[in-house]
C-alpha cells in the first residue's frame, strides 16, 4: 500500500469528522481526540438517526404479527440482513446469522459445529496473535471434545507467516480459526492464503474479522472461507449486534445452539421441528434496531467508499507511525509489513496506565491494557501496551494530539 | 482534574527508586497479588517477630501509582504491630476511596495516595499492595485480587 495514494485529495477528512456529533465534545476541558477505535467506534449521525426513526416510527417484534408495525420492523430487520450480505458478498440471506457480536458468533461455530463434529485428538488451530474471543470458546468445546487447541507461532514483527500456518495442519486438523486482522497489533494475516492451505488438508476455515470489515473491503466469495464474524460496534454501529456468515452446507448440518422463540417451526411437549436458515440460529426477539441501526452503519461506510477509508487510514498509520518513533523511549509493538491502522506501543519509564490517565488528562482517548490478547503480551513480554487506533473519522491533528500528549507524559515523569 | 494531584513528586520518586524492593529468603509469609485488569503482579514478603512486621520486602511490575503505594507501604508499616497495620490500611482506604473523607494527620508519606480518588480507575492500583499485605498477615498463601 503505497504511503500517499491519490484519493487523499478527495478524503475530506474533517467533513466525516463533523458527521459524527460525539467527537466534537470536551473531555477534562479539552477537545476529544478519540483514538480507541479498535475497541469500539464512534456512530455517525445517520446511524444515530436510523436507529430513533426505527423506534419513534417502527417498532414492533419481527417475524409475528400480521399487523402493520410488525410487517415493517420485519422488512427492515430483512433488509438489514440483504445489506449485510451485500456488504460481504455471502452467497445468501440465508447463510446471514445475527449474533450479538463477534463473540457469539465464534461460540455459535464451537457449540453448534465443534460440539457436534469435533472428536478426542481432533486439532483446533489458532495463530498466536487471537483475541481472547477465539481462543476460550475452543479451549471451551476442546474441554467437552477431547480436542486440542493448537498454536500457529508469529515472529518478532506480529507476523504468522504460510510456512508456519502449513507446517501445522495436520490430517488431525478439524478447523482453523483466526483473525483476518490482529486487534492488538494491526497485523493483517494472509487469510486467503490460509484457507486455501486449510481447505487442501479438508480443514474448515473461521476468520474473526471483527478489526477487518471497517477498514477494507472483505469479499466472502474470494476469500473462500467456511465461517467469517464480525461486530457492528467496530464498524459505526450499535452495540450487541454482529454477524456469522457461514456456508450454507454447513449451516443446515449443524443443530440449533440456542432454544426458543423465531428458531422453531411447530413446538409440541413431544417434539420440535426447527426454523429454517438462518432463523434456525436466531432464538428469541433480536436485536432489531441494532440490525437497523448496522445496515445504516454499511450505507454510510459505502457513501465514504471501503478504499478511500482504507487509504486515509493507511496514510494516518505511515505518519503516525513516523511521528511516534520520534517520542524518545518509544517502542511501537507490531510492525508488520501489512497492518491495519493500530498503533500498540510502550514508553520507557512509563506504565502503559499511568500513559492512559495522563493522555485521558489531554483529552486524548487511547486503550491501555492487555487488549484481551493476553498471550501476546507474554510473547511480546510487556505486562501491557498503550494502543492508538485510527477510524475513517481520525484527522492528522489527531496524531499531533497524541505526540503532543506523549511529551506531556514525559513533562510528568521525567 | 489535575495530573500533579496524582502524580507528586513524592510518588514519582518512590516509582522510580522503590525502597525495600526484593525479597526476603526465607520470609515467615509471603503473598501474591495480582489485578486481572491491567495486569499488576506483586509479591510481598515479611518476617515476623510476635505480632510485630520486623522486616518486609515486595516486588512486581505495575504502574507508577501501585509501585509507589507498594513502596510507601512497606516504609510505612516495617516494625509495625498489626493492629496498627491494619488501622493504618482501615485509614488508607478511606482516603482512597472517600471523595470527602479528611486526610489523617498520623499518615504521614502516605497521605500523598489521596489524590488517587479523584481518579476512580486507578484506586485499585494503590490498594491492591494493601490486600496483599493483608493477605501474607493472614498467611494465606492463595493469589489475592482487588475484585
Amino acid at each position: 500500500m503505497s504511503a500517499h495514494p491519490k484519493t487523499h485529495g478527495l478524503y475530506d477528512a474533517q467533513k466525516v469528522w463533523r458527521d459524527f456529533p460525539i467527537l466534537a465534545r470536551e473531555v477534562h476541558g479539552r477537545p476529544l481526540v478519540f483514538l480507541d477505535s479498535a475497541a469500539s467506534s464512534q456512530r455517525p449521525r445517520s446511524v444515530i438517526e436510523a436507529v430513533d426513526a426505527y423506534e419513534r416510527q417502527h417498532h414492533a417484534n419481527v417475524h409475528r404479527g400480521v399487523y402493520q408495525l410488525s410487517q415493517e420492523a420485519t422488512a427492515m430487520f430483512e433488509h438489514a440482513r440483504e445489506r449485510v450480505r451485500g456488504f460481504v458478498n455471502a452467497a445468501s440471506t440465508r447463510e446471514v446469522i445475527f449474533t450479538r457480536g463477534t463473540t457469539e458468533a465464534i461460540n455459535l461455530v464451537a457449540q453448534s459445529w465443534g460440539r457436534n463434529q469435533l472428536k478426542r485428538g481432533d486439532e483446533i488451530l489458532l495463530t498466536a496473535l487471537e483475541h481472547h474471543a477465539n481462543i476460550v470458546p475452543w479451549q471451551l468445546v476442546a474441554e467437552q471434545t477431547g480436542a486440542v487447541v493448537k498454536v500457529v507461532p508469529m515472529d518478532r514483527r506480529g507476523v504468522v507467516s504460510i510456512d508456519d500456518v502449513a507446517a501445522s495442519l495436520t490430517d488431525r486438523t478439524r478447523i482453523v480459526a483466526c483473525a483476518h486482522v490482529s486487534n492488538a497489533l494491526g497485523t493483517v494475516l494472509p487469510v486467503r492464503e490460509i484457507t486455501r492451505l486449510a481447505h487442501a488438508r479438508g480443514a474448515l476455515v473461521l476468520l474473526d474479522g471483527a478489526q477487518a470489515v471497517p477498514h477494507q473491503a472483505v469479499d466472502l466469495a474470494e476469500l473462500g472461507c467456511d465461517f467469517y464474524a464480525f461486530s457492528a460496534h467496530k464498524m459505526y454501529g450499535p452495540t450487541g449486534i454482529g454477524v456469522l456468515v457461514g456456508r450454507e452446507a454447513l449451516l443446515e448440518a449443524m443443530p440449533p445452539w440456542q432454544g426458543g422463540g423465531d428458531m422453531i417451526l411447530t413446538v409440541s411437549f413431544e417434539k420440535t421441528t426447527y426454523n429454517e436458515l438462518p432463523f434456525k440460529f436466531e432464538a428469541g426477539t433480536p436485536h432489531i434496531s441494532g440490525a437497523v441501526g448496522l445496515a445504516a452503519a454499511i450505507d454510510y461506510i459505502e457513501s465514504l467508499g471501503l478504499d478511500n477509508i482504507h487509504a486515509h487510514e493507511q496514510r494516518l498509520l505511515a505518519d503516525a507511525t513516523r511521528a511516534l518513533l520520534r517520542v524518545p523511549g518509544l517502542e511501537i509493538i507490531g510492525t508488520a509489513p501489512d497492518k491495519a491502522a493500530v498503533i500498540s506501543f510502550t514508553l520507557e519509564g512509563i506504565h502503559p496506565h499511568d500513559l492512559g490517565t495522563i493522555l485521558d488528562a489531554e483529552g486524548v482517548a487511547v486503550r491501555t491494557g492487555h487488549h484481551c490478547a493476553m498471550p501476546v503480551m507474554e510473547f511480546f513480554n510487556v505486562p501491557a501496551t498503550a494502543r492508538a487506533s485510527f477510524a475513517c473519522y481520525s484527522r492528522d491533528s489527531d496524531i499531533d494530539a497524541l505526540t503532543g500528549a506523549l511529551a506531556r507524559a514525559r513533562e510528568v515523569f521525567f | 482534574m489535575d495530573l500533579k494531584d496524582l502524580y507528586r513528586e513524592v510518588i514519582l520518586d518512590h516509582n522510580k527508586s522503590p525502597r525495600l524492593y526484593g525479597k526476603l529468603e526465607p520470609a515467615d509469609s509471603s503473598a501474591d497479588g495480582h489485578n486481572p485488569l491491567c495486569g499488576d503482579r506483586l509479591h510481598i514478603s515479611v518476617r515476623l517477630d510476635g505480632d510485630r512486621v520486623s522486616d518486609l520486602r515486595f516486588e512486581g511490575k505495575g504502574c507508577a501509582i501501585s509501585v509507589a503505594s507498594a513502596s510507601m507501604m512497606c516504609e510505612a508499616v516495617k516494625g509495625k504491630r498489626r493492629d496498627d497495620i491494619a488501622h493504618l490500611f482501615h485509614e488508607i482506604h478511606t482516603v482512597l476511596t472517600q471523595h470527602d473523607a479528611p486526610v489523617p494527620e498520623d499518615l504521614g508519606k502516605l497521605a500523598a495516595l489521596s489524590g488517587v480518588r479523584e481518579f476512580p480507575v486507578r484506586v485499585k492500583c494503590a490498594s491492591l499492595c494493601w490486600h496483599t499485605l493483608n493477605a501474607a498477615l493472614e498467611r494465606s498463601a492463595a493469589t489475592v485480587k482487588t475484585e
